[in-house]
């Protein structure tokens, strides 16, 4: 089962590499990730840890917080897949080879990112998303999309290679403590007592820049902008959704092992201050954005700091980060690819010459503005109740200062995010570029509603199913007092 | 046991100094491939006993690292059509400085970590900082994207060479994926380089500049 879940959409990524016609290759992705889907729909169904879903001698292993991400990153692209053949229809002009296939060799590494159970194996699938997404920056082959493509797989590639380094000092910390090394989570997570703590501590700080790299947080986010901003929409959603995913479980990994080794307040408290510090960057950047991709790549900054603040604060909130990481990736692909939507429309991603969207493409211009209510967090949409969640724990916890700080960080991003948001929505749509002849259909719009449509469930309703899954998710977190 | 491997460590660190000192490009490439087959000889004198897969990992590493990367990096200068001249924001008495220095602080430095005892008198560990110190110097100083690319693989140098200490915990599987993920990687940025240098008929990176607040 475990090498099917990986197998199946690197089969797929070949199959499509071998398909000769650009017309009919992009339909290969639906079908792959329908697909994928299928296959995770039957190993979350198995219970408990699933020893069906293993393999590999224990170095693959899908448990209850792998449950969760890898449900949700299917169900990500499934959702762009959707999306793509209507997107490269339009963009029929470029060749879309490499651009399918790779989106699909993307699907595979990020789901051995989740199954796997050993820090080496898992290091060597993040760098695999890292390699296997830069061509997908880069598919609009202009100077700008160059630079950011650059600039993604430099920092991605030294940021990833400290994550190497201190998967290197966590193996030795058993080295020290007289034990046999070992770098398999569950045997880390059992001798964590007796490992080395200094060597424990500079490995979770290694480990921490170095996924933190990937995650997007801020101050080792700058790739982030560019890579966004120059990216197709939904390549930007793969990457706020799911790549940042995967590296968020890759920290949540590590913290697991400090928790096991009573040496959570340390981890706790980095956590805490780099989220405020992600949260606070990204909404001062976030302020005046006249670039509407970029200012959803600060968004994403953001989230990111909320999601390591939710697991820092402890309790509760862990629950809450581990919703709102689905909350906040839904609400993503929302955004993204309307975004993409109205930067064809328009042919800029600059509020000075977009205006009035909601008058040139409606459907895409309102899924935009509710997007960007559901993103900041108002009622009834699903980021609202879990950054609630968050909140509520920080408060119940005693941490009033970074409960204040978040809720004052919360309310500049409402307002810088909101102005470049209502620029673009509002106003008198300018004259029509000749030759830009765009307009929302059902390819480009049905995926997004379906996205905007789960953001609106989970903030009313959340399946009894997904409930007991991230409690038990969040359980293998919780700090035992 | 770690002791017969200084001699080798003491070169792989004066190949450091030589990869900030040289203005040629070429020059770097080659003294970063000596430094990748060093490298790749190392777990021959680490382990106790050499079975097939130490042997394999060993042709693996040497290969990669010291053939394959550095002919395809002096194919991507010839293609590129460079000019084989190394550009520095910090010049070379100061980058050469930098890493004295950096070098002499990962020695104090090492002396001072908590090692297991049969690691503490091995220059290995302080090996390994001061090449990833040099890697950094080198991705931050240096302005032709090919020279970061060359950065990024001192950094990993200095990585394997901590590894080295934990040869059992990183089974073959794991070192060989971490050396696929490396050539690809490099193979990757490799076909960028060629698209900057077409895009933009240079390779240097200070004309990455246009996307910024």
């Amino acid at each position: 089962m475990a090498y099917w879940l990986i197998a199946f959409p690197l089969v797929m990524a070949a199959v499509t590499f071998a398909l000769p016609s650009n017309r009919w290759r992009p339909w290969l992705l639906p079908l792959g990730a329908l697909g994928h889907l299928g296959l995770v729909g039957v190993a979350l169904s198995q219970p408990g840890d699933a020893p069906a879903v293993s393999g590999l001698s224990g170095w693959l292993l899908l448990d209850a917080l792998g449950k969760v991400v890898l449900g949700f990153i299917s169900v990500i692209f499934f959702l762009c897949s959707l999306y793509a053949p209507g997107y490269l229809a339009i963009r029929s002009d470029r060749p879309n080879r490499i651009f399918c296939a790779n989106l699909l060799a993307v699907l595979a590494s990020m789901t051995l990112v989740v199954l796997s159970h050993h820090l080496g194996l898992m290091w060597v699938a993040m760098e695999a998303t890292t390699l296997a997404t830069a061509p997908l920056l880069y598919f609009n082959r202009n100077a700008r999309s160059l630079e950011a493509t650059w600039k993604y797989l430099l920092i991605g590639s030294v940021g990833i290679a400290l994550a190497l380094f201190g998967s290197f000092f966590l193996a030795y910390s058993s080295v020290k403590a007289g034990l046999e090394s070992t770098l398999l989570f569950d045997q880390l997570i059992t001798e964590a007592p007796k490992l080395s703590q200094p060597w424990l501590h500079a490995a979770f700080v290694l480990l921490f820049i170095g996924y933190g790299t990937k995650m997007g947080l801020a101050p080792m986010h700058t790739w982030k902008p560019d890579a966004y901003g120059e990216a197709p929409g939904i390549v930007g959603t793969l990457l706020a959704a799911g790549v940042t995913s995967c590296a968020f479980l890759a920290i949540l990994r590590v913290y697991q092992i400090c928790r096991a080794g009573a040496d959570a307040e340390f981890a706790r408290e980095i956590m805490i201050f780099m989220g405020l510090l992600s949260m606070a960057i990204g909404a001062v950047f976030m302020v005046r954005q006249r670039d509407f991709k970029r200012m959803l790549a600060y968004s994403s900054v953001e989230h990111m700091g909320i999601l390591v603040i939710g697991i820092g604060i402890g309790g509760l909130a862990v629950y809450g980060a581990l919703l709102h990481l689905i909350n906040n990736g839904l609400t993503k692909g929302v955004l993204f690819l309307s975004a993409g939507n109205i930067h064809r429309a328009y042919g800029s991603k600059f509020t000075d010459d977009v205006r009035g969207a909601i008058q040139r493409v409606p459907l895409s211009g309102a899924l935009f503005l509710a997007g960007f209510l559901a993103i900041t967090g108002s009622p009834p949409f699903g980021p609202f109740v879990s950054e609630f969640t968050i909140l509520n724990a920080a408060i119940a916890s005693g941490r009033y200062f970074a409960g204040g700080l978040l809720l004052l960080l919360l309310g500049i991003v409402f307002i810088g995010m909101g102005a470049t948001v209502l620029a673009v929505v509002q106003g008198t749509p300018p004259e029509q570029e000749e030759g830009n002849s765009y307009h929302d259909n059902a390819s480009t719009c049905v995926p997004i509603l379906l996205f905007m449509a789960l953001v609106l469930l989970l903030g009313v309703y959340i399946p009894p199913s997904l409930e007991s899954l991230l409690r038990e998710a969040a359980a293998l977190l919780e700090v035992k007092r | 046991m770690f002791q017969i491997l200084d001699p080798l460590l003491i070169v792989a660190l004066a190949l450091n100094f030589v990869t900030l000192g040289v203005s040629r490009i070429r020059g770097v490439i080659n003294a970063v491939a000596l430094q990748g087959i060093l490298l790749g000889i190392l777990p021959l004198f680490v382990h106790p006993d050499i079975g097939f897969r130490v042997i394999l990992l060993v042709g693996v590493t040497i290969g990669l690292k010291g053939f394959v990367i550095p002919r395809f990096l002096v194919h991507a200068l010839r293609e590129a059509t460079i000019e084989d001249e190394v550009k520095a924001v910090v010049n070379f008495m100061g980058s050469l400085l930098l890493g004295a220095v950096g070098t002499g602080l990962a020695m104090v430095f090492s002396d001072t970590l908590p090692l297991a005892e049969q690691h503490k008198h091995s220059l290995l560990v302080p090996a390994s900082l001061s090449t990833v110190w040099t890697g950094f110097l080198m991705l931050t100083t240096r302005k032709r994207a090919i020279m970061q690319v060359l950065g990024y693989l001192l950094l990993e140098n200095g990585i394997f060479m901590f590894g080295l200490l934990l040869l059992e915990a990183t089974p073959f599987l794991v070192e060989v994926g971490i050396l696929l993920d490396l050539f690809t990687g490099v193979f990757v940025m490799g076909i960028i380089i060629h698209h900057i240098s077409r895009e933009f008929a240079s390779t240097s990176t200070e004309h990455l500049t246009e996307l910024k607040e």
